[in-house]
């Protein structure tokens, strides 16, 4: 099967699509010309620059309506695995506490030089976020919140020192796709380390998708609009099942 | 428009507020930091690195032996210019090039040390000064516009970048502009040298950097016809220094929180309380704006729940900047517009919450800080709540305002967001500049009551932290849900007591100043 479709404006098809940049020049006609041409020189069609002004000595600013001629095929998409096992905070406890017995040990930070906890407060804080409870607030958690700028070689040792289960790794503001580098110095680092197979690892932020996630080396990627009992979800049904595999340890 | 409120209760929060301080005060006069020790080498003219990057003033401090730190690195520094001769930049670089050491001149008299540095004391006065009167003198010839003074920030981590960022900026409307750190910078127990171009989600606050934008910003400021501000921050590990630098290149403004580094960056609490207290002496000399860092207590935790939070650290700001010598026409009290945008009647809660602060504080130059907690990726909402930020800005006369960005939470601004968001401001604020003064508010109504409750949650905080110490209430949680103990955090090896002979002149010149004020 596929689907293929293009971008909607008011009629199927018609592949409408709105622009908006700066070009580092001195506003003139001959700049929306330039602004149109650079468009069309992308493919696009039926190119009106609806909005073109000078900002600033040397830039001007464009909003630009244009038709594509490309489409996608939307059932080539893989379906996304991570958010597969819809479970309510008692059916996750209850999940738990039948499949592993005790407490998931999890912990949080973002990374790097991201200041912006938004993401992973939403996550992890006992409120949570559109009425889903934070992880705190599951009783089958113990949740570590390490908070912003957590350099990922600290936060690889909090996860050695204190036999931490899964890992949230956040990253809200980008810079020159610094996000990115982080998540990958992070993964690597683990990997280094000798972790990265006992710890169901993941990764979130407005631009994060599970695709990239897993080219990151990540277990799962949660986006926009997560609710924390996906994640909880994911990270408890991840868990039990490589604790499945693994041998069981000798009793004590 | 006017909310009613019980000024009994307004003074009775202030009163609790001076009584928080009082002990914090008293253990301030008897300590000093090695932040405090370097901002009085920067002052004197030590500048420059060292071996592996590490400036002179850190080479010099470091290099006292405690006892004698104890004393003051201006003694010490005292004797040696008197022994040697030198001027304190030749010492400061004989001193980290080894060839000589402070404790060469233990045995200096005191007077002959006090002697050696007074005509340097006097020279980084007078010069802090004549960088006070050219900004009287910009703001005579080139007025700025009536506020809000529309405030936005560069941070693209090279310097040259910020520069053109902030000439668009200023052409497109922005009266103030803030040059962000680079992430992690308030954690450098050092103050980094010479031009900088890259940085992490900011750029590095350095004094070559300062003296390339203010430049720059005059140049616009010139062609424009009114004055643009230029604001860095005196805030993290450095408070001291980044205030000297900033007296120096003629800064404007500078973030300066009695409380933020502790609670937002686990700075320990006596670092932060003295080193505040020496920048802020620094600030109310050279005429610089402080802006407090309130809207922290909203982006981490539900704006509505800590309404009162932000209005006693509001207290609490001023009256640590009273007892520094500054004037509430320099306490720009931050507050921030961060209520979920899905609750209903949130307006209503940001407009009261907004308008108590300016009543309360009728004279501070208030700081309004945009959404930023509940901004997605989805622009075009991003900038409608941005447009009724701007709007309760106006209506309530905020001073300071930080233009929000649609792409909040997306990158850092691009040149186009930044002229956008201007255009929003500029649009909202010149379409209902006069509306706060047509309106009344509906007495005992929604917004009346919302002013009462966080009145009254704000005092029975600061009753709490009074009664058991500010020290004591901060490693008690009690300012954002943050539990920081008085000898944990980072920082709190560069604090000392102060030895009985502790010198430090710059202290002792601006301490009339402060006196009589607050």
């Amino acid at each position: 099967m596929s689907r293929l479709v293009r971008p909607y404006g008011d009629t199927l098809d018609d592949g409408k699509v709105q622009l908006s940049f700066t070009l580092p020049v001195t506003w003139s006609e001959a700049a929306d010309e330039a602004a149109r041409r650079l468009v069309a020189s992308m493919g696009f069609t039926g190119v009106q620059v609806a909005e073109g002004r000078g900002i600033a000595d040397g830039f001007s600013f464009f909003v630009v309506y244009a038709a594509t001629p490309a489409a996608v095929d939307v059932d080539a998409i893989p379906p996304s695995a991570v958010r597969a096992h819809a479970m309510t905070m008692e059916e996750i406890d209850a999940f738990v506490d039948e499949r592993i017995g005790r407490k998931i040990r999890l912990a949080g930070a973002c990374i790097g030089t991201d200041a912006h906890t938004v993401g992973i407060d939403a996550i992890l804080n006992m409120k949570g976020y559109k009425g889903d409870y934070g992880l705190e607030r599951y009783r089958s958690f113990e949740t570590f919140n390490l908070g912003s700028q957590v350099a990922p070689e600290a936060f690889v040792r909090f996860v050695k020192e204190h036999d931490v289960d899964a890992v949230l790794a956040s990253q809200v503001v980008t810079q020159k796709g610094s996000d990115v580098r982080n998540f990958t110095e992070l993964s690597e680092l683990m990997e280094a380390e000798g972790v990265r197979d006992r710890v169901v690892l993941i990764c979130g932020g407005p631009r994060v998708t599970n695709l990239l996630a897993a080219e990151l080396g990540y277990d799962a990627g949660f986006g926009r609009g997560t609710l924390p009992s996906e994640v909880a979800a994911f990270v408890a049904v991840s868990l039990a099942q490589r604790l499945a595999r693994r041998p069981h340890p000798s009793p004590a | 428009m006017e909310v009613s409120i019980d000024r009994a209760a307004v003074d009775r929060c202030r009163e609790a507020a001076a009584r928080i301080v009082a002990p914090v005060e008293a253990f301030i006069g008897r300590h000093s930091t090695v932040s405090v020790e370097r901002a009085v080498l920067r002052l004197l003219g030590v500048d420059g690195v060292g071996a592996d990057d590490v400036p002179v003033p850190n080479l010099v401090v470091d290099a006292l032996p405690a006892e004698r730190r104890a004393g003051g690195v201006a003694r010490a520094f005292g004797a040696a210019l008197a022994e040697t001769g030198l001027a304190p930049a030749q010492l400061g670089a004989e001193l980290a090039a080894g060839r000589c050491r402070l404790d060469d001149f233990a045995a200096t008299p005191e007077a002959a040390a006090r002697g050696a540095v007074a005509p340097y004391v006097d020279a980084a006065l007078a010069r802090v000064r004549s960088r006070r009167s050219e900004r009287d003198a910009w703001l005579q010839r080139r007025p700025q516009l009536p506020p809000p003074l529309l405030y936005v920030i560069v941070a693209s981590g090279n310097i040259y970048e910020d520069r053109t960022a902030a000439v668009a900026a200023a052409q497109a409307g922005a009266q103030i502009v803030a040059v962000i750190r680079s992430t992690g910078q308030s954690l450098l127990d050092f103050v980094p040298f010479g031009p900088t171009t890259e940085g992490f989600g900011g750029t590095y606050a350095t004094q070559a950097n300062f003296t390339i934008m203010r430049e720059a910003l005059d140049e616009a400021s010139e062609r424009l016809g009114r004055y643009v501000m230029l604001t860095n921050y005196a805030s993290g590990l450095c408070m001291p220094e980044i205030a000297a630098m900033g007296a120096l290149e003629r800064l404007d403004m500078l973030l300066n929180d009695s409380m933020y580094g502790i609670l937002f960056r686990d700075i320990n609490m006596k670092r932060t309380f003295v080193d505040q207290h020496f920048s802020r002496m620094l600030n109310a000399y050279s005429g610089i704006v402080i802006n407090t860092g309130e809207d922290n207590y909203l982006t981490t935790a539900d704006a509505v729940e800590q309404a009162p939070a932000v209005l006693a650290s509001q207290f609490i700001n001023e009256q640590f900047a009273h007892r520094a010598g500054m004037l509430d026409a320099q306490i720009g009290l931050g507050d921030a517009y961060e209520i979920d945008p899905d609750r209903e009647d949130g307006f209503l809660f940001q407009v009261a919450q907004a308008q108590l602060a300016r009543q309360i504080f009728p004279n501070a130059p208030l700081k309004y800080m945009p959404p930023t907690k509940h901004m997605t990726g989805d622009v075009f909402k991003g900038h409608l709540i941005d447009a009724l930020f701007n709007l309760t800005s106006v209506m309530t006369g905020q001073t300071i305002h930080l233009c929000g960005m649609l792409t909040e939470a997306i990158h850092t601004p691009y040149l186009a967001d930044r002229v956008l968001s201007l255009d929003n401001a500029r649009y909202v604020m010149n379409t209902a500049r006069h509306f706060g003064e047509e309106i009344s508010v509906k007495p005992g109504g929604r917004i009346e009551r919302r002013a009462r409750d966080v009145l009254a949650g704000c005092e029975a905080l600061l009753e709490r932290v009074a009664s058991i110490g500010l020290m004591a209430a901060i490693d008690d949680a009690a300012f954002a849900d943050v539990k920081r103990s008085p000898d944990g955090g980072r920082g709190f090896d560069g604090v000392f007591e102060r030895a009985p002979e502790y010198y430090n002149p710059f202290e002792e010149a601006l301490r009339p100043a402060a006196a009589g004020v607050g």
